[in-house]
């Protein structure tokens, strides 16, 4: 591949899951008009999920799925020993997710015996994001992350380029696309808090915004709040969103 | 502890192979499930209804959209509440595009590389570029469908409790019934890649476990049947597995009439011959695939057959959904104390959820069962007598273990949502 004239070394990439769905790493292999171009950015080198033998020498490590158990902790410390550049790739590794609803209740014996009973099994305490353990360099929100937005920051990653990151939140692009706004119609949205690169999908399939790519640059978190509670929404309705991908924090 | 090289690779979620061979005997051919734990079922306690199926569709990427339906199954029987016809074609649209996603990602992502003696699909892209462009036309077409009707490809949305908060409009529908007319071609063209290849020769005789199709092929709710006879009511799928936990396995275990038993793409169709359409049911006969077949790595022939099934079967269903009205629909759902049961037959297999909810529709207990959970038992005595009869016949070490990890491949396991 070239970029300006000049033939580029394809950075080594690698992919590890956490726990996760596994939907992000399926994301790869979607947009598929151009998916054989895409792969051609970089050269993957370890992919468990779609590639047998792989190689230790990556100097990219996308990094799917929160942190849950103390082996966990271990091999995502090993890889950010190996890696040059470590890139959180969806809303379980920028934030912990939808795993971190586990993280509401105290009592992590609760939370082993309401699911394995008697039966013993390891977990942690509390689930972590991958910055709670190692540094990350690059965050890719989403749940499950935007191809687009993925193939932009890769783009940017392999040119050595900067990649800016959308500020506004979803309001705004569901504004652009003419969606009525769905306080309009009694639903409760978390589209203005939260940080747009997802086309505002959600609302503009008659859905709220769930909050998974996390806040805007600047969210003005406790008047939103005032203006939920104004629309006749209880705190335990607005808690319920804040919670859900656990991107926004609930002081109270 | 599991290094990174342990893993088994090219399957969804973390495992590994155990196998120790000492002068011919075994000493040790084990399946071993490492995944982490996620604890949905603990993570629902207190949620909303509005947002059980949301958080649900979050244990699986690949299947998101069968745990969205079997979620919203389970809810709307907690509750009594019946959704329309056109609303039920949409969701078995969903269900479908889902089906050639998942089964087309498997025999050519994950299954394929094998066949070919490659680690992946990559150098298959550089040297047959014409079997990777199929695939890819064929994934772009059940994704275009999962975005055409559930809003995204992944963890769908339109599809809610009581109905859809948006329908595809009919230029759309007309534009995916295309594609789907275009795609039989390639289909064929897969099963004549899929020809060439030679599926090991391997038989355990075992249970299979699926819906039970009365008119049509089984894909929503119905009854619960296995290939030992035994039937049983939706409700009563706690007694259709039986879950029980191994220390060799994070995910919980299932097991009927023996010690273990098979769902997924083989046993629909061992169980449901007759009701496949006569063109999947023609591929079969090329592969001589007959029910009851107990090879496993037919199991791959059978996602085949489906993939032409279920391009058949939504060509009707969109040609129904043309005479709808395609305004947004939701019946009135209003919550209730009771418990619901889903069952439905994702890619990988049969899957239960149950919820149970107080009088304001928050969750007070539920219940996952993943069809990768019920599979893992009967990966592990497959494993044991696949090392047991070709080291009989004197097969190489690295030849058995090839073997090996193609047969959990055939299965297409899908551990992290086994392990939830």
């Amino acid at each position: 591949m070239q970029y300006l004239g000049v033939d580029l070394v394809k950075p080594k990439a690698a992919f590890f899951d956490f726990s996760s769905c596994e939907g992000c790493q399926l994301q790869i292999a979607n947009n598929e008009s151009n998916l054989l171009d895409f792969i051609s950015l970089m050269e993957v080198i370890n992919f468990r999920e779609i590639l047998t033998g792989g190689k230790d020498d990556y100097e990219i490590a996308f990094i799917e799925g929160s942190i849950t158990r103390d082996d966990e902790i271990n091999r995502v410390k090993n890889i950010r020993e190996k890696t040059k550049i470590l890139v959180a790739f969806g809303t379980c590794a920028c934030f912990g997710g939808i795993n971190k609803l586990k993280n509401k209740f105290n009592d992590i014996e609760w939370v082993k015996k309401e699911v394995y009973g008697n039966y013993p099994v390891e977990t942690n305490d509390k689930v972590l994001a991958i910055d709670e353990v190692v540094k990350v360099d690059f965050y890719i929100y989403g749940c499950p992350v935007n191809k687009p937005e993925v193939e932009a920051i890769v783009q940017s990653i392999a040119l050595g380029r900067e990649f800016r990151y959308l500020k506004h939140p979803v309001c705004f692009r569901c504004k652009e696309k003419q969606n009525i706004c769905l306080y309009e119609l009694g639903k409760i949205c978390m589209g203005p808090l939260t940080r747009a690169g997802c086309g505002a999908r959600c609302p503009s399939n008659g859905n709220s915004c769930i909050g998974c790519r996390g806040p805007a640059a600047e969210p003005n978190i406790e008047f939103m709040k005032k203006i939920m509670k104004k629309n006749g929404f209880t705190e335990r309705q607005i808690r319920d969103k804040f919670e859900l991908f656990s991107a926004f924090k609930w002081e109270k | 502890m599991h290094s990174e090289k342990d893993y088994l690779t090219r399957v969804e979620g973390h495992g590994t192979i155990d196998i120790k061979v000492k002068n011919g005997r075994i000493e040790k051919a084990e399946w071993q499930v490492v995944e982490t734990p996620r604890f949905f079922e603990a993570m629902m306690v207190d949620k909303h209804f509005d947002e059980v199926s949301l958080i649900v569709s979050r244990i699986c990427g690949i299947c998101s959209i069968a745990h969205v339906t079997t979620s919203i199954r389970a809810t709307e029987r907690a509750f009594g509440v019946a959704v329309s016809e056109k609303t039920e074609i949409f969701r078995r649209i969903l269900m479908n595009a889902e089906t050639i996603q998942s089964h087309i990602l498997h025999l050519y992502f994950l299954a394929l590389p094998d066949f070919l003696k490659a680690g992946s699909i990559f150098p298959i892209i550089a040297k047959n570029r014409n079997a990777a462009e199929i695939a890819l036309r064929l994934k772009k077409l059940a994704n275009d469908m999962c975005d055409v009707v559930g809003g995204r490809n992944t963890h769908p949305m339109t599809m809610i409790v009581g109905g859809f908060t948006r329908f595809p409009s009919k230029e759309n529908i007309l534009i995916l019934r295309k594609s789907l007319d275009n795609s039989v071609s390639d289909l064929i063209e897969t099963s004549k890649i899929f020809m060439s290849f030679k599926i090991p020769v391997f038989e355990r005789e075992t249970e299979f476990v699926s819906l039970k199709g009365i008119k049509n092929y089984p894909w929503i709710g119905g009854e619960l049947v296995s290939s030992d006879g035994v039937l049983k009511n939706e409700n009563d799928y706690k007694s259709m597995t039986n879950e029980f936990m191994a220390d060799w396995s994070t995910s919980k275990l299932a097991k009927l009439s023996r010690g273990s038993f098979a769902v997924g793409a083989l046993a629909r169709i061992n169980n449901n011959f007759n009701l496949l359409h006569p063109k999947a049911r023609k591929i079969c006969d090329n592969f001589k695939l007959r029910p009851v077949c107990y090879n496993p790595f037919m199991n791959n022939i059978a996602q085949l057959a489906e993939c032409f099934h279920v391009v058949y079967e939504t060509i009707e269903l969109l040609d129904k959904a043309l005479d709808f009205d395609l305004s947004p629909e939701k019946v009135e759902v209003k919550p209730k104390k009771g418990k619901g049961v889903g069952a439905v037959e994702a890619p990988r297999g049969i899957l239960y959820h149950c919820n149970e909810y107080n009088e304001k529709g928050r969750i007070v207990h539920s219940d996952f069962i993943i069809p990768t959970g019920q599979n893992h038992a009967n990966i592990r005595e497959d494993l044991n007598k696949l090392v047991k009869d070709y080291s009989k016949k004197g097969y190489p070490d690295k030849e058995i273990e090839l073997l090996c990890q193609m047969l959990v491949r055939s299965y297409d396991p899908c551990i992290s949502c086994s392990v939830h």
